[in-house]
């Protein structure tokens, strides 16, 4: 079975909810510590949500510099996935394994309630077992989520599919700025979720964790977690497909 | 006074000019209700002090330039400047209160 690590920083919250939504997706969660640089062997990793080390100074800041991140930087650079929800995706982009950051909510609020995103494309190793590009409905919970980058930048994502998902209407049709309630913080071109140009290391403020399960009101967020355990096998399995059973416990 | 053997300094974190800065927008919305007018521009940042042991201002600087672009800002986001409070003697106790002598 595919072993999927989470990290766990001290403040983390939703590494639970992340070891359930690896399980429904049929992969087996191993609990990496922050401390330590061994990743376990495993086969691809979540940074989860929550506020690491109590967010101080700036939200994921100085997560990236512990031990855990050293390897799991090493491991991006060998090809490895890595996904970062919520402070997760703000530890990625402090770490600079994914360009720009993540500014406080344009409102100021800590956002907490259920948003609407869409994949910008099926083909990448986060999005490939979504059924198909529509609004998937998911929670949001942040202080911090505000996408930004310079416009040349954010040109250059747009240009090489570093987009991979934006904050969406029920309709489809892609939110405005900060003044439209579908954008939860503000975030530049609405961009709820980019990847780095190797295409292996992605990060999204909305929690698609914890929407695997109809029971929990959605289970639009486990299309992305099954990309994820997806994406981990088949490399694996050295770039050759493999069948991953979900829900298999 | 025995020589230097530890620098104090403030670094300065401000947003950068063009990004928003949601939390000095909302100081500056508050204005009005103190009657204020005429003040614009807000910007709010984070001090952060500390005090550096090296035998020279120059080698405590590089230590100080290197955590002020790597850790203590986000060169993406903000900009920061470096100021010396004071040079801490070697007969000072400890720096725990960061008191220049």
């Amino acid at each position: 079975m595919v072993r999927i690590g989470v990290v766990l920083f001290p403040g983390s919250n939703r590494d639970i909810d992340a070891v359930n939504a690896l399980r429904v997706a049929g992969a087996e969660p191993v609990v990496l510590w922050h401390e330590s640089a061994d990743l376990q062997g495993v086969d691809g990793i979540v940074l989860p949500g929550g506020f690491a080390y109590g967010d101080y100074l700036r939200a994921g800041v100085i997560a990236r510099f512990s031990p855990v991140m050293r390897a799991v930087a090493a491991f991006a650079d060998g090809g490895g996935h890595v996904l970062g929800i919520c402070n997760g995706f703000q530890v990625l982009t402090e770490a600079r394994l994914l360009p720009g950051a993540l500014l406080r909510n344009r409102s100021l609020r800590f956002v907490s309630r259920e948003i609407a995103i869409m994949a910008e494309r099926l083909d990448s190793p986060f999005t490939r077992a979504i059924d198909a590009r529509r609004p998937l409905r998911m929670p949001v919970a942040h202080g911090e989520g505000c996408y930004y980058a310079d416009p040349e930048t954010l040109d250059t994502l747009e240009a090489g599919g570093g987009v991979l998902f934006r904050y969406v209407h029920l309709d489809g049709t892609v939110a405005g700025g900060e003044e439209d309630r579908a954008n939860p913080n503000g975030s530049l071109r609405a961009i709820a979720g980019v990847t780095n140009a190797a295409g292996n290391v992605a990060g999204l403020m909305p929690h698609p964790e914890t929407a695997v399960e109809t029971v929990l009101g959605t289970d639009d967020g486990l299309g992305i977690v099954r990309s994820l355990v997806d994406s981990a096998a088949e490399r694996a399995n050295g770039g050759r497909p493999v069948v991953v059973t979900i829900g298999a416990r | 006074m025995s020589t230097a053997t530890a620098f104090r300094y403030a670094v300065n974190v401000t947003p950068k000019e063009g990004i928003l800065d949601p939390q000095g927008r909302a100081v500056e919305g508050s204005l009005p209700h103190l009657g204020v007018t005429g003040v614009s521009a807000i910007r709010v940042g984070r001090r952060v002090e500390l005090t550096v042991d090296a035998p020279t201002e120059a080698a405590a600087r590089t230590t100080v330039e290197r955590l002020a672009s790597e850790l203590l800002s986000n060169p993406l986001i903000e900009t920061f400047t470096i100021e010396l409070l004071g040079e801490i003697a070697a007969a000072t106790s400890p720096a725990g209160d960061g008191v220049p002598a």
